[in-house]
């Protein structure tokens, strides 16, 4: 067997596969709008799901082949429905980009344990043993489950208490589903306070297991400037034993936060 | 005839498992074994290729390249067949099948260069199996994988909840769980000539 014949041989044996590949493509050729690439790329390619579809590429698909609204990637902003609307050629503004809070300022000084657990390190499984170690059934477990599934590096646990980083937070919300104590809120992007803290229990019982936890006192219901529109209560309401502050009235004066003798109302991350 | 197929595919299952006694396709196990639904779509994608491969590369090999003594070529002759064939797979999904192509389309291309199907086509043709004999050894050959790859994956969901020393932390603590799964399929040796006889 001469080395030709050989050469010739894998040769043809190659041309055919090529042959057969080039008529497969074309007889078998799958129209896909060229759109499609486009808007992906235009997306951050997180995949985080915040949009509500299987991931940026299925979230592209849909704008495109279904018409889906072009308003629903969080992570991106205004950027990236700028960019998906040239695309798409219609346009879109964002709903206001909101961040995550973390509502819990249980730090090991604050607060304690009730007992020293060992099992499997995941929120999810310690909030099975009787509500987590923490001595607040309420407050954050920090074994991290929001810091795995964030897509974005925006969550890391600090002394036992999740803390998220506002400059990398996208506002998907991922981290607020795996959370097992939904202590995970999202407020406005500016520089207003929060109640960081979830315990409703009574006053006197808050007390006993965290410093700074709230203990429905009303003092910021009091000192609060801000009237609803029906004159009936303030940008600070307190509700089962918990302030919450609507941050749509909210004008940031900071009265709720010097008053609170628990310093549960902070601006987030602030420290 | 039905005896010695049986004991071909078991021996490939368990005695001769591609992946853990001889070591092919270790990117794929280690690579896509932390999820369950990943590691069984693409062991489930492998299986698939290896029969297609074998279907293909037995008739060339026993009737283009044995007549001409071209034996010795059947390494890049494979890789050829396989690569086009992948190639040729994944169009002919993506037309007819697309939710099969869905589930199967991120590994279908990994697979074009996994070892562990060229190996199962050489090795298929270097132990002298018939045609119907070299499909169930590719068949068994698919269900090994499947079975390290699914056994692999709940040792490493387990391994990842553990918390071992800081410099073992990540893929030699993988690694060193991947040698024990190896080890532990040492201990299917000889078990079927014990059940099946001597082939």
């Amino acid at each position: 067997m001469d080395i030709m014949t050989t050469v010739i041989i894998v040769t043809v044996i190659g041309l055919i596969a090529s042959v057969v590949l080039v008529v497969a493509s074309k007889v078998m050729y799958v129209y896909e709008d060229e759109r499609i690439g486009q808007v992906a790329g235009c997306l951050p390619g997180a995949n985080c799901g915040a949009c509500g579809f299987a991931g940026c590429s299925d979230y592209a698909k849909a704008i495109v082949e279904k018409g889906a609204e072009i308003t629903k990637c969080v992570p991106g902003g205004q950027g990236a429905i700028d960019a998906v609307g040239q695309v798409m050629g219609v346009s879109a503004s964002a709903a206001a980009s909101k961040k995550a809070v973390v509502k819990c300022q249980g730090y090991s000084c604050n607060t304690g344990k009730k007992y020293d657990y060992q099992g499997i390190s995941t929120c999810a499984a310690a909030s099975k043993m009787f509500g987590g170690p923490n001595d607040c059934s309420y407050g954050c477990l920090g074994f991290g489950d929001c810091v795995k599934v964030c897509a974005f590096d925006a969550i890391q646990v600090v002394d036992g208490v999740a803390r998220v980083i506002q400059e990398k937070c996208t506002g998907c919300g991922a981290c607020a589903k795996v959370c097992p104590k939904f202590i995970i809120d999202f407020i406005p992007e500016d520089t207003k306070p929060s109640v960081l803290c979830n315990n409703k229990d009574k006053g006197a019982q808050t007390r006993k297991v965290c410093t700074v936890g709230c203990i429905g006192c009303m003092k910021c219901v009091k000192v609060c400037p801000v009237s609803t529109e029906d004159g009936q209560g303030k940008a600070v309401s307190v509700k089962d034993n918990l302030a919450s502050i609507d941050h749509d009235l909210c004008i940031g004066c900071m009265q709720c936060a010097n008053e609170c003798p628990v310093n549960a109302i902070d601006i987030p991350n602030c420290r | 005839m039905a005896m010695r197929l049986a004991a071909i595919f078991f021996s490939m299952v368990l005695v001769n498992n591609y992946v853990l006694v001889k070591f092919l396709g270790i990117c794929p196990f280690l690579g896509v074994s932390k999820k369950l639904d990943s590691s069984v779509g693409m062991s489930a994608a492998v299986t698939f290729v290896m029969l297609m491969a074998t279907a293909v590369t037995w008739p060339i090999y026993n009737y283009i390249l044995v007549p001409n003594e071209l034996e010795y070529l059947n390494t890049i002759t494979f890789i050829l067949i396989i690569a086009s064939l992948v190639q040729l797979v994944e169009t002919i999904l993506k037309k007819y099948i697309p939710a099969l192509h869905k589930s199967l389309g991120v590994y279908l291309p990994l697979i074009t260069t996994n070892c562990s199907i060229l190996g199962v086509t050489l090795l298929n043709v270097e132990s002298g199996y018939n045609y119907a004999e070299s499909l169930i050894a590719s068949l068994g050959a698919g269900i090994g994988f499947l079975l390290a790859m699914v056994i692999f994956t709940g040792v490493r969901s387990r391994v990842e909840q553990a918390k071992p020393p800081k410099c073992f932390e990540g893929l030699p603590i993988t690694l060193v769980a991947a040698s024990f799964v190896a080890l532990s399929f040492t201990g299917f040796g000889g078990i079927i000539e014990s059940i099946f006889g001597a082939i």
